[in-house]
């Protein structure tokens, strides 16, 4: 089926590529190279903070390093890695041919790596890249930011014009072209999880080029959004960045736990314990995450009745969130489980994250979060919901649909090596951030007290593990694509319930030119 | 009926609780340990709550933990496939679902309860016994003693630890990088209102034994407050990340007894005085380049150089300002240059080391004008403006 044209041969196939396939593979491609950028920063950081003294970078450095971390890892790392997973599996998973907007498709992948070309090169102007955090705070992005800012703010909207247009399309997608049959009701979770994170990011990316907008009139063209001696509001840039800001964490997360509610069903031969309360759940967490951004501004003075209502809201995500973990963890009960690659992977998710949630459930308790803020406690958070969360998602993922893609089985015990070196050095980076975060240790700081040593030592090996452990993962896949064993069973894997477990293996580049019946 | 459920709690956590004491032993009791695990209640009966309220939300998520990750190790170990070759079917019960929903709401109650009682009592800045306005600068801060009575007290407090212990070459003493050349003196038992901003980007106060953390922020004046039970030094650092010294900004407060309180507050009006009358002096271009040389040092070295030889800021040795005219050198370090990183030093120094630094750097790093700045000139200067 669907051999009648295959793909161009040469550069021209990727350059002008319409086929989801194709696109998917560039995105993932593409994001794991970010991932090793924003990795490397990340390890200069770690070195940095060895040991303290400053011996490694100086602080104007330092500053660039974690800015650029954090960018590169948000929005060239996960974002496109899922937005790649989102291309190869959607169509597939709904009995859809290709994508509703193809060329669009096309358009939405070829903005990005110049984008992130625009973005590194900051790194080498006059004046040094990005220094005000990922989160870019005026003043100290507008008014006292280097001159490279302004190529920043273009790399942002760029981004999310990608962003914006990738999500149109899944909605057009998901929308229109799911097979006869194939009620709302009965789509893969890990297609709900997309169309509702698309309807956020078309939701607040929007705001967030406001956001940089609004920078670049301050900079360029003497208005006074952020800058209190004109009139303006340096507070309102922080309301105006989390309104974005916050329903992105769950942009990032919700296609994560999609991932985890297709590998556990499918190594536990059991289907997914609550769909539809899944679904309402991922509904409210989306609609939560509209309602809470303040609770990143506990510290800013706000009224006491907004804190109290930001607190509350915040509180409230705990509820479908554990509902979410019950879930998942109730597919396993009485299940038949089998512990290959992607299930390790989907499993540490499911407990990291949950630590990850405990942490921010202490987080939103606005008093204690007067001691918590801005500490490395908050980076231990955060870093157990992206990291864990989303990258061990994403691992689990590609070992999950590799041999789909390629029709070729990974090495398995390469695989299990990568997921332990993998964990221990990840909770070895980061569980320590907890204890060095509540002694008093300040986030985004180049050097440090004699008395957080110890724990930033720790931290900074465990860093190392870890980043090591990616190139392991590269060294499976390469080797996976040149010498792996060939796998030629549609289903792959013995649980595997959905649709794209009944095309060939490996995936023909056109599927589902006739849509499938559905019982 | 908190209370009860904490006390609860806690008799069936006591074996978890027993591991953990042991684990961190002995570094809970004092704040700034190495290999402290956990937050520090600290000096304040707010700091108090706060730490009470965060081992509570901590205890409820360990027993959670406990009962989540277990039914779910469970689960992998007793239905691993070679075990458990038929996998059961189902795959809902609403009845457990409403039960998981609601659940999990209710424990929600019990942390929103005192979570909203503390944050009242931190809100609660009124009756104070004195007011400090904070003020953040790039990379300082600046206290300013209010005082109804008379003139404010004000200074600045920078970091005083030496280059050479953060460059590797000597070795780093206890309070490495929390050490600062003016603590702020309070009394103990008193309440203490501060009033918090921020003079160029973003900061945020925090000492965390006295359980205040406030962003300090341009156009804004935040309030906080503390009243600490317990004479000492506490320490802190600057939260918000506010440029290249962001890890160099730390705050140092020496609680004291009120005696000792009134006499730091007379020396510091006394010495107030003794600028007043050195305003009218007329020094020597030595004088002025041995007393220029320390404002230097905490006041411009930072961004220009130890040596003048620039960095963030322009060089100073061999500029053109520096080896200009004296009338565009003084406006430079006076007014600043707006929108740039160089702050306007005059509402910064007072006059006696406006004179003296101008003097040091056209007479340092090779810059020979040989020419100097009386008090009085800069005072002229400001009026004249």
């Amino acid at each position: 089926m669907g051999a009648h044209h295959g793909p161009a041969k040469g550069l021209t196939r990727w350059l002008f590529t319409t086929n989801h396939k194709d696109i998917g593979t560039m995105y993932l491609w593409f994001s794991f190279a970010m991932f090793l950028l924003g990795g490397s920063f990340a390890m200069i950081i770690r070195a940095e903070l060895f040991q303290p003294g400053l011996q490694i970078v100086q602080p104007e450095f330092f500053n660039q390093m974690t800015t650029m971390h954090g960018l590169v890892m948000v929005f060239g790392a996960i974002m496109p890695a899922f937005v790649g997973l989102a291309n190869w599996m959607i169509p597939m998973m709904i009995g859809a041919p290709d994508m509703a907007l193809p060329r669009m498709n096309n358009w939405s992948f070829w903005i990005l790596p110049p984008t992130f070309l625009l973005l590194a090169s900051t790194l080498f102007m006059d004046g040094g890249g990005p220094n005000f955090g990922w989160t870019f705070y005026a003043p100290l992005s507008t008014t006292y930011a280097p001159p490279s800012v302004t190529f920043f703010i273009f790399a942002v909207h760029a981004m999310g014009i990608s962003s914006i247009m990738g999500s149109i399309n899944i909605i057009a997608t998901v929308v229109n072209m799911r097979a006869p049959g194939m009620t709302y009701m009965k789509m893969p979770m890990f297609v709900w999880t997309w169309l509702i994170t698309a309807f956020l990011l078309v939701a607040v990316m929007p705001v967030l080029a406001g956001a940089v907008t609004m920078m670049l009139m301050d900079i360029h063209f003497g208005t006074s959004f952020f800058s209190a001696a004109g009139g303006g509001d340096p507070v309102l840039f922080q309301h105006v960045f989390w309104f974005f800001g916050h329903p992105e964490v769950y942009i990032i997360i919700l296609p994560a736990f999609g991932v985890v509610s297709e590998v556990i069903p499918t190594f536990s031969r059991k289907p997914l314990f609550g769909y539809d309360s899944m679904v309402y759940a991922t509904s409210s967490i989306a609609f939560l995450s509209f309602i809470v951004w303040a609770h990143h501004m506990y510290t800013v003075g706000m009224p006491i009745a907004g804190e109290l209502f930001f607190m509350y809201a915040t509180m409230l995500i705990a509820v479908p969130t554990a509902a979410k973990v019950f879930n998942w963890i109730t597919t396993m009960f009485k299940g038949s489980i089998t512990l290959e690659t992607p299930m390790l992977f989907a499993i540490a998710k499911v407990f990291l994250f949950t630590v990850g949630g405990f942490s921010g459930l202490m987080l939103a308790i606005a008093p204690a979060d007067f001691q918590y803020h801005d500490s490395y406690f908050v980076v231990a958070h955060f870093h157990y919901t992206m990291v864990a969360g989303a990258i061990f998602a994403l691992s689990s993922a590609v070992y999950y649909w590799i041999p789909k893609w390629t029709g070729k089985m990974y090495n398995e015990t390469m695989g299990k090596t990568h997921f332990w070196i993998s964990f221990i050095g990840f909770n070895l980076t980061f569980f320590p951030q907890h204890f060095v975060g509540l002694a008093g240790m300040p986030r985004r700081i180049p050097d440090y007290n004699l008395m957080f040593a110890d724990f930033n030592m720790m931290s900074s090996i465990g860093a190392f593990i870890y980043g090591a452990s990616q190139l392991l993962f590269l060294f499976n896949i390469v080797r996976t694509i040149t010498h792996g064993k060939p796998v030629s069973d549609p289903k792959v894997w013995e649980g595997g319930t959905t649709l794209e477990w009944t095309v060939p293996t490996p995936a023909p580049y056109h599927t589902f030119t006739t849509p499938p019946q559905l019982k | 009926m908190y209370l009860q459920a904490k006390r609860l709690l806690k008799l069936a956590l006591s074996p978890v609780l027993m591991l953990l004491s042991l684990f961190s032993a002995g570094a809970w009791a004092e704040a700034g340990e190495r290999w402290q695990t956990n937050m520090a209640p600290g000096v304040t009966e707010v700091g108090h709550q706060i730490y009470d309220l965060h081992m509570w939300v901590f205890y409820i998520c360990v027993v959670t933990g406990i009962v989540v990750f277990g039914v779910m190790f469970y689960s992998v170990f007793a239905y691993r496939k070679e075990r458990h070759q038929e996998p059961a079917t189902f795959h809902e019960n609403t009845r457990v679902e409403i039960a998981w929903t609601i659940v999990p709401f209710l424990v929600l109650l019990f942390m929103a309860v005192p979570a909203t009682k503390t944050l009242i009592e931190i809100y609660d800045t009124d009756d104070a016994d004195l007011d400090i306005l904070i003020t953040g600068y790039q990379w300082k801060w600046k206290y300013e003693y209010i005082n109804p009575h008379g003139d404010n007290i004000s200074f600045f407090s920078n970091l005083s630890t030496d280059g050479a212990e953060i460059a590797n070459t000597e070795a780093k003493g206890s309070n490495y990088l929390l050490e600062v050349d003016e603590p702020v003196v309070i009394p103990v038992n008193k309440k203490v209102r501060f009033l918090v901003t921020a003079n160029d980007v973003l900061h945020a106060w925090w000492v965390p034994a006295l359980a205040v953390k406030r962003d300090a922020i341009p156009g804004f004046i935040n309030e906080a407050w503390t009243k600490a039970t317990e004479t000492g030094v506490y320490r802190g650092q600057c939260a918000e990340l506010c440029g290249r010294n962001h890890g160099f900004m730390p705050i140092v407060v020496n609680v004291v007894e009120e005696p000792q309180y009134q006499a730091w507050l007379g020396e510091k009006q006394a010495a107030a005085a003794e600028i007043k009358e050195l305003m009218a002096k007329d020094f020597s271009l030595e004088e002025l380049v041995e007393r220029g040389k320390s404002v230097y040092a905490s006041s411009c070295s930072a961004c220009h150089g130890a040596n003048g030889e620039g960095g963030v800021g322009k060089a100073i040795a061999g500029s053109p300002i520096a080896t200009g005219a004296m009338k565009e050198h003084t406006d430079r370090v006076v007014n600043g240059v707006p929108g740039t990183a160089m702050p306007a030093f005059g509402s910064q120094l007072n006059e006696v080391d406006l004179a003296a630094v101008i003097t040091y750097q056209r007479n340092a790093f090779g810059n020979n004008m040989g020419d100097m700045l009386q008090p009085v000139d800069i005072y002229k200067f400001k009026k004249g403006q």
